[in-house]
């Protein structure tokens, strides 16, 4: 049966990709792309590995849909024609193509017991990590605490990709025009007049901040973690921005505040790495945090799924802000 | 006896699910203008999840499923109705005409 389920849902995804690269219209793109990342989100869940499907739906389906069409909001709306002939393109990605399908035939078939990653050290992961590190979703102890040095790079990067788009888009002070206060990020449309989205997202924002945060803390026993819970907490805001402007979510979380967060999160991450080695133990290593290795280990995950919650959070608002302010300008 | 009166009425939501979930995509397929069209989006919104939903619900017994799978129906419930109110409305501003029948046969 999930033979069947795999098979669906890798050629309806074949048929998006074709579809994305074929349609000049740059919104059905950025749409289809959304469907694209669902699919890819399914088909992680048929494999079982729910986090990373978690991952997916909410960054690639939620939020890069957003920044995509507000990116799309600043330019044309239909992809030119190009000036040269495709043909050359074409013939250096097939012999790619080709090239990554022949190495594909030396990887072990999927699931193989017998294949080598299953020997290196995941045997520890499955065996000892309830033992060693304690939460009962082995994929956090695996990311949180044998991975800890992975990921505190892991967040760096998105640290450093939001302070490249700022660098690259500019945070400009918007001057308050006499218009302002009534358009919402975009200003084709007068958000005041949608009272029923008015009143659904007033209902909506608290559901999904506190959803982000059950996420957030409930990372150590199910799905979930920073990464998911700082998009979420994200997508809450930046819906308050689309429903009431960005002026109003700018009162809420402003860009100086999430300037100094995005910076707080890693370095809490870091800060907690720190504290280990002057309590006698390794960098990351958070057996030394408390009397009871267990204990400690809790303690360190807490703390690094926050630091990237925040982190995460910080980055994502200020994307979409970065964006969203910049609209006002050009138009 | 419970059991299976359980499953039945999970296998009939369950196809009826499908059924509107089809008829929405021929819908939007065949239907010839944007307000049409859609209307079979909202069918498989909201009826179609709805149903399909309630069906695994079901299944699931007294669990945190059933809870979690309530919470997923609740926001469908409140979430899909909103999106097509909001995309008929910017329709509407943006001056997209409905299709009317032709004169001679109204």
């Amino acid at each position: 049966m999930e033979v069947f389920i795999d098979i669906a849902l890798l050629t309806l995804l074949c048929i998006t990709a074709m579809a994305v690269v074929h349609i000049r219209k740059l919104f059905c793109a950025i749409m289809l792309l959304g469907i694209f990342s669902l699919l890819s989100a399914s088909m992680f869940v048929n494999m079982d590995a729910v986090d990373v499907a978690f991952t997916e739906a909410a960054v690639g389906t939620g939020i890069s849909t957003i920044l995509l069409l507000l990116g799309m909001s600043l330019t044309n709306t239909r992809e030119k024609r190009p000036h040269y002939q495709p043909l050359f393109s074409l013939v250096v990605v097939s012999i790619t193509g080709a090239v990554l399908v022949y190495g594909t035939m030396d990887l072990p078939a999927y699931g193989d017991p017998n294949a080598s990653i299953h020997h290196h050290v995941a045997q520890r992961y499955i065996k000892q990590s309830p033992l060693e590190v304690g939460p009962p979703n082995m994929v956090t102890s695996v990311l949180a605490s044998y991975r800890g040095y992975d990921t505190l790079g892991e967040t760096a990067v998105i640290l450093t990709a939001g302070m490249a788009l700022v660098a690259l888009l500019g945070m400009r002070r918007r001057k308050v025009l006499p218009m302002s206060s009534s358009s919402g990020c975009g200003d084709y449309h007068d958000m005041k007049d949608h009272l029923v989205l008015r009143i659904m997202a007033k209902i909506f924002i608290p559901l999904i901040l506190l959803f982000a945060l059950y996420v957030q803390f409930h990372g150590d026993y199910g799905p979930g973690g920073g990464f998911q819970a700082g998009v979420i907490f994200a997508s809450g805001i930046i819906l308050y921005a689309l429903i009431f402007g960005l002026e109003a979510a700018m009162k809420v979380v402003g860009y100086p505040v999430l300037r100094v967060l995005a910076a707080c999160g890693l370095l809490l991450y870091g800060g907690v790495g720190v504290a280990c080695m002057a309590l006698g133990g390794n960098f990351l290593d958070y057996n030394a945090l408390a009397h009871d290795p267990l204990h400690g280990q809790h303690l360190g995950i807490f703390l690094i799924e926050l630091g990237v919650g925040v982190t995460v959070f910080a980055i994502m608002v200020i994307m979409f802000y970065a964006f969203a302010s910049r609209r006002g300008h050009t138009a | 006896m419970i059991i299976d009166a359980l499953d039945i009425v999970t296998a009939i939501c369950l196809a009826l699910g499908c059924f509107l979930g089809i008829s929405g995509g021929v819908g939007i397929y065949r239907l010839p203008d944007f307000y049409t069209r859609m209307h079979a989006t909202s069918v498989t919104d909201s009826a179609c999840a709805f149903l399909i939903l309630f069906g695994l619900m079901l299944q699931s017994g007294f669990s945190l499923v059933t809870v979690k799978l309530g919470f997923i129906l609740l926001f469908m419930v409140l979430s899909s109705p909103t999106a097509a109110h909001a995309l008929a409305k910017t329709a509407v501003q943006f001056g997209i005409e409905p299709l009317l029948g032709r004169e001679d046969k109204r």
